[in-house]
């Protein structure tokens, strides 16, 4: 592994440009029916530079949504989202996003896909294959560039998803239930990779999933949003000593399931209501 | 030997019966394919013959297999009223190519074109939904007055068959890009030109590439149309001179002529499918090639 000091660490100043703040953040959709669909409604939220953040609530809560605004694919109906001092308008610099459908190009190579980044940016192609291979180093597929994505299992997919967002060094790492997709062992030896290359590059980590043992596993701080329209319910702060090594081996650690236990409490609530209501249309 | 090997010998034998197997399975049911397709080719090719012979079937009117066999040797030896066959043959095949050529650049361009642009789809919409309804092929009569008897609205007429079979695939392909791949790349920070080289045309080339097997055959259909509508060379005119002759064998003859020029023409296309397409899934392919 290469040794780097983490940024933040270094430079101060470059703390501040991986702030993610978020003020009374609302967003509202016409239905195709014409009606107004509020997503999410008034969400306040900060995000320290370097900090793992990460989302729960149930589904259908406008977790993605928020995702949305932050990266700046879409703009706010109301209130505003910053990212270090400067208010998102338009695509947001040094964000990179990772999605739970694998977003790969099935007709690049690994190595392509795993470029496309750098080569936007325009880094000259070379050095771009130079640092696109070395990413495929570190996440362990050495050997599988010339490979296309419907090649290669779904866990080396997501590695491969992982290489392509962090190549570019990002300030801000966007994740929407990247590893929702996957079955229970190769999720836990994905979790654990992240958390080391994240230990390495410290972006700030906006992270949304459903699982609650995994938000509490990875992050600093866990946001819990209400059903539908979403806003903020509860903030915890997870002290679970750094670095955490094994996700596996945290979970039977008697802090953790004190913190998921409280966690829990607070979710169930909302969960259960978004069912209820679900359960209302379907009836 | 040790034990391990042993047990290693005694698994690994059965393993290359079962490919043995495998392959003389593979063999038998390949001889089983060719020998059922020549019998379907001797079936239908033999009873026509027999039929005609017979005098069940006029062949005045429906010709004769072995009419068909003279008549080709007749049109490659002797030639034709219009010069050699190869000499109209080639004029048929350059009007088809460049109307070809012409019908899938115009249709790419445009389908990418509007298919990327919501405002320019509404507007041309509806006309080129019109325009599809037309029955076209009348557009060779006009193209043939406007144009003479030459090269250029054959060549027209083939590029407008062609145009609208590869605009809508490529209309439809753009459609049907993963927006989560769209929005991937503009986080990165593509520009829409490195969205459409990165995502969109790569994407919509499955789309556009499967409408180029119908489109060559309707380029043909565009050639051959507008030489029997008024021509001073190409296939399609000594068609139209045999019919006028009541000569069914010269007509079958043309037809062969032009399907081994069309398999030909689908054997490139299927090559260059394979190129372009070689980052897909195998089995696609492969369901595709049938």
């Amino acid at each position: 592994m290469v040794e780097t000091s983490p940024p933040h660490v270094a430079k101060p100043g470059a703390e501040d440009a991986a702030r993610i703040n978020i003020v009374g953040l609302s967003k509202r959709y016409l239905t195709p029916k014409g009606e107004v669909f509020t997503a999410i409604h008034d969400v306040t939220l900060t995000v320290e530079p370097g900090q793992f953040c990460a989302i729960v609530g149930p589904t259908g809560c406008g977790k993605s949504t928020t995702l949305a605004q932050v990266s700046g694919l879409e703009q706010p109906s109301s209130g505003s989202v910053s990212v270090g001092n400067h208010i998102v308008d338009g695509i947001t610099n040094g964000v990179s996003y990772m999605f739970q459908a694998d977003a790969l190009f099935p007709w690049k190579s690994v190595l392509g896909n795993v470029m496309i980044g750098p080569l936007l940016l325009g880094t000259p192609k070379v050095e771009a294959t130079r640092l696109a291979k070395d990413w495929l180093r570190r996440v362990g597929l050495a050997g599988f560039e010339d490979r296309f994505p419907h090649q290669l299992s779904g866990g080396m997919r997501k590695r491969v998803a992982m290489a392509a967002a962090l190549i570019n060094n990002p300030r801000i790492l966007l994740m929407d239930e990247p590893f929702g997709a996957l079955d229970v062992q190769t999720k836990a030896i994905m979790q654990t990779e992240l958390l080391q290359l994240w230990e390495e590059l410290r972006p700030s980590v906006l992270f949304i999933t459903h699982d609650l043992d995994e938000a509490v596993a990875l992050s600093d701080r866990v946001v819990i949003m209400t059903s539908s329209p979403g806003s903020v319910k509860d903030i915890f702060d997870i002290d679970l000593p750094r670095p955490r090594g094994d996700v596996q081996h945290i979970r039977h650690e008697q802090r953790f399931l004190e913190l998921q236990g409280q966690i829990w409490e607070s979710l169930k609530d909302e969960v259960t209501r978004a069912y209820e209501r679900s359960a209302a249309v379907a009836a | 030997m040790t034990a391990a090997a042993l047990r290693r010998t005694v698994t690994q034998a059965p393993a290359t019966n079962l490919q043995l197997a495998a392959h003389r399975a593979r063999v038998r049911r390949t001889v089983w394919i060719w020998l059922g397709q020549f019998f379907v080719a001797l079936f239908v090719i033999g009873g026509w013959q027999w039929f005609t012979a017979a005098g069940w079937v006029d062949k005045f009117f429906f010709g004769q297999p072995t009419g068909i066999w003279n008549s080709l040797v007749h049109l490659f030896t002797v030639g034709t009223a219009f010069g050699s066959i190869w000499e109209n043959l080639w004029v048929t095949v350059q009007e088809a190519l460049l109307g070809f050529l012409l019908g899938t650049g115009a249709g790419v361009v445009a389908g990418i074109l509007l298919g990327s642009n919501r405002y320019l789809a509404s507007v041309f919409g509806p006309y080129i939904k019109i325009v599809n309804s037309v029955p076209r092929i009348v557009l060779g009569s006009i193209f043939i007055v406007a144009f003479g008897l030459g090269v250029f609205p054959k060549v027209l007429l083939a590029a407008v068959l062609v145009f609208f079979v590869v605009f809508f695939n490529a209309f439809q392909g753009v459609r049907e890009v993963d927006q989560n791949l769209v929005a991937n790349v503009r986080v990165l920070g593509a520009s829409p030109l490195q969205v459409a080289r990165h995502v969109t045309i790569p994407s919509a080339m499955t789309w556009i590439i499967a409408s180029l097997h119908t489109a060559f055959g309707f380029a043909i259909i565009g050639a051959l149309v507008a030489e029997v509508l008024g021509a001073t060379h190409g296939i399609g005119l000594i068609i139209s001179q045999a019919q006028g002759n009541f000569d069914p064998d010269t007509v079958f003859a043309c037809m062969v002529i032009t399907s081994v020029f069309t398999l030909l023409a689908e054997y490139l296309i299927t090559l260059l499918e394979r190129s372009i397409l070689r980052w897909r899934p195998p089995n696609r392919s492969e369901s595709q090639a049938i």
